[in-house]
């Protein structure tokens, strides 16, 4: 057997690419929900095969969603892909912290490891290993996260395309979705310092809606890390969430 | 826009999603944020999906619900209930979802 496919053979055959594929896979369901629904949205403003193009390459489902109506409107290119930069800064944010884990790697690799990184992938891997150093195990864990995250995400997507004339959008299946990122923050809040920083963002971003290009959620961002550092430095032990 | 400028705008984006994800990785240049900062950074994930889910819940087109008979709440209340109950995503998912489609489709009330 040739040296490359063994190796993919040994991660895929690695515990923990069956584990950080599992911890996709309850999430899943909803994220496809919401994939079927952003697949009904996209065919109706671009046509299917433009439709299933964006998906395939963009890969980042909140900016295909806000670039429909710049593409719509014939907005001017740049101000499209802007508005994709800034409705995609929390991954600016995740980046940093994804840092000490990938620096090993090559840069064709990283790139890719970025790319693939999805919100939901990025959330289970630092629950997986909050200490930020390389170990064994976090890349079969990674690939399997993406994997089944990219599946889930691209098959009921496609699917959206092509039936979108019968998939019932007004049952409100989206917000399965929804649903979907609300457990998995419930999974998050372990403590008190979680609960208010959780309850601190929520807000924020709900004061903040108004702001354009989603700018809301890295308000929400910049106030629960204050309120995180604020309440951290009054106790003398920091537990880490 | 003709179908080569939205291939166009498309490959755009595809380059946005890489380098946004991969921002603070992908140069080999030491990374300039303070110490205490990274610290507060473990707060991110959670702020961020405890963000983008609260809009979600309680805004319908930018403005607070104003009407007691919206499904969204009450999903979400029996989602996280049933979450802290019994720990597990799937299961909030579809206790959620069933009671979204209890009183959207049964009771005719209104949600996303």
């Amino acid at each position: 057997m040739s040296e490359p496919l063994s190796r993919a053979l040994a991660v895929c055959r690695h515990p923990e690419f069956r584990r950080g594929a599992l911890d996709v896979l309850g999430p899943a369901i909803g994220l496809g929900a919401w994939g079927l629904v952003s697949g009904v949205a996209m065919k109706s403003v671009l046509g299917a095969g433009l439709a299933a193009l964006m998906g395939l390459l963009v890969y980042a489902g909140s900016s295909q969603l806000a670039a429909l109506p710049l593409i719509a409107a014939g907005a001017p290119i740049w101000v499209v892909w802007t508005t994709a930069f800034c409705v995609n800064l929390r991954f600016v944010i995740f980046s940093a912290q994804w840092r000490p884990y990938v620096m090993h790697l090559s840069r064709w690799q990283r790139l890719a490891f970025g790319y693939f990184a999805a919100d939901m992938n990025f959330v289970l891997f630092i629950r997986r290993y909050p200490k930020p150093e390389p170990g064994p195990g976090q890349m079969p864990y990674y690939l399997g996260g993406v994997i089944t995250n990219w599946v889930c995400w691209q098959v009921p997507l496609l699917l959206g395309i092509v039936l979108a004339d019968i998939v019932p959008t007004q049952w409100g299946i989206g917000f399965a979705g929804t649903l979907a990122l609300l457990a998995l923050t419930c999974s998050l809040l372990t403590d008190r310092v979680t609960w208010v920083a959780a309850a601190v963002a929520a807000c924020a971003a709900v004061a903040a809606y108004a702001w354009p290009l989603r700018l809301n959620i890295i308000c929400a961002i910049a106030a629960a890390v204050a309120i995180g550092l604020l309440i951290d430095s009054t106790r003398p032990a920091t537990a880490v969430p | 826009m003709t179908n080569w400028e939205i291939v166009a705008v498309i490959i755009g984006m595809a380059v946005v999603t890489a380098v946004s994800r991969g921002f603070f990785f992908l140069s080999e240049r030491e990374l300039p944020l303070p110490r205490w900062l990274q610290q507060g950074l473990r707060y991110a994930p959670l702020a961020a999906l405890a963000a983008v889910v609260a809009p979600e819940i309680v805004l319908t087109h930018g403005h607070l619900i104003d009407t007691w008979r919206d499904a969204r709440p009450y999903a979400a209340a029996a989602a996280m209930a049933w979450f802290f109950w019994r720990p597990g995503v799937l299961g909030a998912i579809v206790a959620g979802s069933t009671v979204m489609l209890v009183l959207r489709l049964g009771l005719g009330w209104a949600g996303s």
